[in-house]
């Protein structure tokens, strides 16, 4: 057992959040210098080019879909709804996943969570970004979608606060703003550092002005952690509540295999998990091209793979339930639903899903597969086309087999809605790919208070 | 241009928290009141050593967090019950449970604001500029050193003094800060 000594619990213990022998200087230096002075280099070019042209793809979708209006995506009646609520779900649940990191790791301080908050907070703003433009361009006449807003309109009405659809737009755009808020109160004091290390003018006025002149004042940290503490409080119950509120839409909703209680639990949890593998997407290409090991350690990539465990089982549960419920009800309608996911047209996206979602992510149980940056990786892509197979699953199938023989039908989405579809996975990687060369991907000012910890440590 | 400079304060600079830490105690059992304390980030135990009480933000984001969650149910009870009523399934107009997810949303959404703009305001910010931003060494307050001001609107303040104190402190470099106007 040549590994034996690695899985020595003392030494497991000690696989630090940082590497030793960093000082305020090095972390700083280290990592505004990606933003400040390092050369763009042919691999992020190469990447921003595809993102970019993907990005221009949604642009011409969306352009034809706003001449042509929404028939040419593959909805009819009965599935009104299709990709683009598949894709909305998917996306604002990728987005929980950072606003679970830099809020509710930090209420519950855990070191661990420093160096990946940053961007994943970032992740969260452009995949809401991304889950907000699907319910827009779905309504069909988007440039009237500020009547979803309570506004004193001229014609005299009001929206309908009793429905789920309503209280979607409250939860998506309150989560938006609180994550956007959330992002900048812990990018002022790093935007002060880049300030005061830029060395081109320009850039001394570009963070100068967005740092607000913060200089480090006690009295002015003093408010700063107090607001930080709120915020986290804040967005904790916050994030729960938008998933809570997005499986809403589907579970007051009388259509079968919609209809249950374990909905808001396990569509929070799904959207947990998700959004963890997604960080994994982003972190491991991240740590490689930037050489942040030091920062992105092993240690982060295996905790992640625990929660992706830990939240995957709980969905494992959801499933069962959902299924269990359904057969011991004995409801017909019920019942039926269950048959249709396991012998249906769309049987095969139900056993993808089964297999992306709950077999393969048990091999997170093995140590070696924790640690395993590759097996991690491809994990990662596997759990987030398993969650996005569910959201599928679960419109789709219930769409199209409701009550009534006469009222079911097929769904197959047409190549408008391929591009849409890709074309929002350009803009959020466009977006990332901005954000990695304009802004600290890393919290500086946290990975500084590591230091000061880990300086103590050793006195 | 005439530039007519004013003294600002007394700043001593420092290498590690722990001294910050020591040497802030000192400055407040000395008696100063007018002075601050600059670091890259936050230290714990500075404002105690400070002796900062406690700050208005919690309070601000307490009465954000009302403003939003009764005001966003009052208005949803305005709209759905005086303005605009609809029998929706037979159910009572004031039916509640179904305003809470919009209320929710609207207490976080006020209390979020309120935290952080009253952070932002009560510190006295955007200010682009400010005297400490004259002395040269404190562009490194943002990355590695820590330093103390002793402001000269400072009762005890005096000059000669107030630099030989902070020297005492182990400061290793004392400037003056001047105000330019």
């Amino acid at each position: 057992m040549s590994d034996a000594p690695l899985n020595h619990p003392e030494i497991r213990r000690l696989t630090p959040v940082l590497a030793p022998g960093h000082t305020y200087e090095s972390v700083t230096e280290k990592i505004s210098d990606v933003v400040l002075t390092r050369p763009i280099g042919i691999g992020w070019l190469a990447g921003f080019a595809v993102a970019f042209s993907l990005l221009m793809m949604l642009t011409v979708a969306i352009t034809w879909l706003i001449a042509k209006g929404v028939g040419i995506w593959g909805i009819n009646i009965p599935i009104g709804w299709g990709f683009a609520i598949v894709n909305f779900v998917w996306w604002i649940g990728i987005g929980h996943a950072g606003t679970l990191i830099s809020a509710i790791l930090f209420l519950l301080n855990q070191k661990w969570r420093t160096s990946i908050n940053r961007f994943a907070e970032a992740m969260t703003l452009f995949a809401v970004a991304c889950a907000g433009l699907f319910p827009l361009i779905h309504t069909g006449r988007p440039w009237m979608a500020y009547y979803m807003f309570p506004y004193p309109s001229s014609m005299g009405i009001w929206p309908q606060f009793r429905s789920p659809l309503i209280w979607d737009v409250f939860a998506v755009s309150t989560y938006g703003t609180v994550s956007l808020l959330f992002w900048f109160v812990g990018l002022i004091p790093d935007l002060a550092t880049l300030r005061d290390r830029a060395p081109h003018k320009w850039q001394q006025y570009i963070f100068g002005g967005l740092a607000l002149g913060w200089r480090g004042s006690a009295r002015h940290w003093h408010r700063y952690q107090s607001a930080y503490l709120l915020l986290a409080g804040l967005a904790t119950p916050l994030v729960l509540s938008v998933h809570t509120v997005v499986s809403f839409d589907f579970s007051v909703a009388i259509v079968p295999g919609w209809h249950t209680t374990i909905f808001p639990p396990y569509f929070v949890a799904g959207a947990i998990y998700s959004g963890f593998a997604m960080v994994l997407t982003i972190a491991i290409p991240l740590r490689a091209a930037y050489g942040l090991q030091d920062f992105i350690t092993m240690r982060h990539l295996e905790n992640m793979a625990k929660v992706m465990l830990a939240t995957g089982l709980i969905v494992a549960y959801g499933y069962f339930f959902e299924f269990f419920l359904s057969e011991y009800s004995g409801n017909k309608f019920d019942v039926f639903l269950v048959q249709q996911r396991l012998h249906g047209p769309y049987a095969p996206f139900y056993y993808t899903l089964i297999l992306c979602n709950i077999l393969t992510p048990q091999l997170l149980w093995f140590q070696k597969v924790r640690r395993n940056v590759a097996a991690l990786f491809v994990l990662s892509l596997v759990i987030n086309t398993g969650m996005w197979l569910e959201r599928f699953v679960i419109v789709v199938i219930s769409l199209t087999r409701d009550f009534m023989p006469s009222a079911w039908g097929r769904y197959s989405a047409t190549v408008w809605d391929y591009a849409t579809f890709a074309g929002t996975l350009g803009l959020f990687t466009t977006l990332l790919f901005l954000f990695a060369r304009a802004l600290p991907a890393i919290s500086i000012a946290e990975m500084r208070e590591l230091v000061a910890h880990q300086s103590e440590e050793h006195e | 241009m005439e530039q007519r400079s004013q003294l600002y304060g007394v700043l001593g600079e420092f290498e590690s928290a722990h001294q910050l830490l020591h040497a802030a105690e000192q400055v407040r059992d000395a008696g100063y009141t007018h002075m601050d304390a600059y670091a890259p980030y936050p230290v714990e135990g500075l404002s105690e050593a400070l002796g900062l009480g406690r700050n208005k933000v919690p309070l601000l984001t307490l009465c954000g967090g009302l403003a939003g969650g009764l005001g966003g149910f009052g208005f949803e009870y305005w709209v759905n019950v005086i303005s605009y009523p609809m029998n929706i399934a037979g159910r009572p107009l004031n039916s509640w449970p179904a305003f809470i997810p919009v209320t929710f949303e609207l207490t976080v959404l006020g209390a979020a604001l309120c935290a952080v703009f009253g952070m932002i305001a009560l510190n006295g910010l955007p200010r682009p500029h400010h005297p400490v931003f004259n002395v040269h060494r404190f562009l490194r307050a943002s990355t590695d050193l820590f330093f103390i001001c002793i402001e000269a609107t400072d009762p005890k303040f005096n000059l000669p003094e107030t630099v030989r104190f902070l020297q005492s402190l182990n400061a290793q470099h004392v400037t003056e800060v001047q105000d330019e106007e």
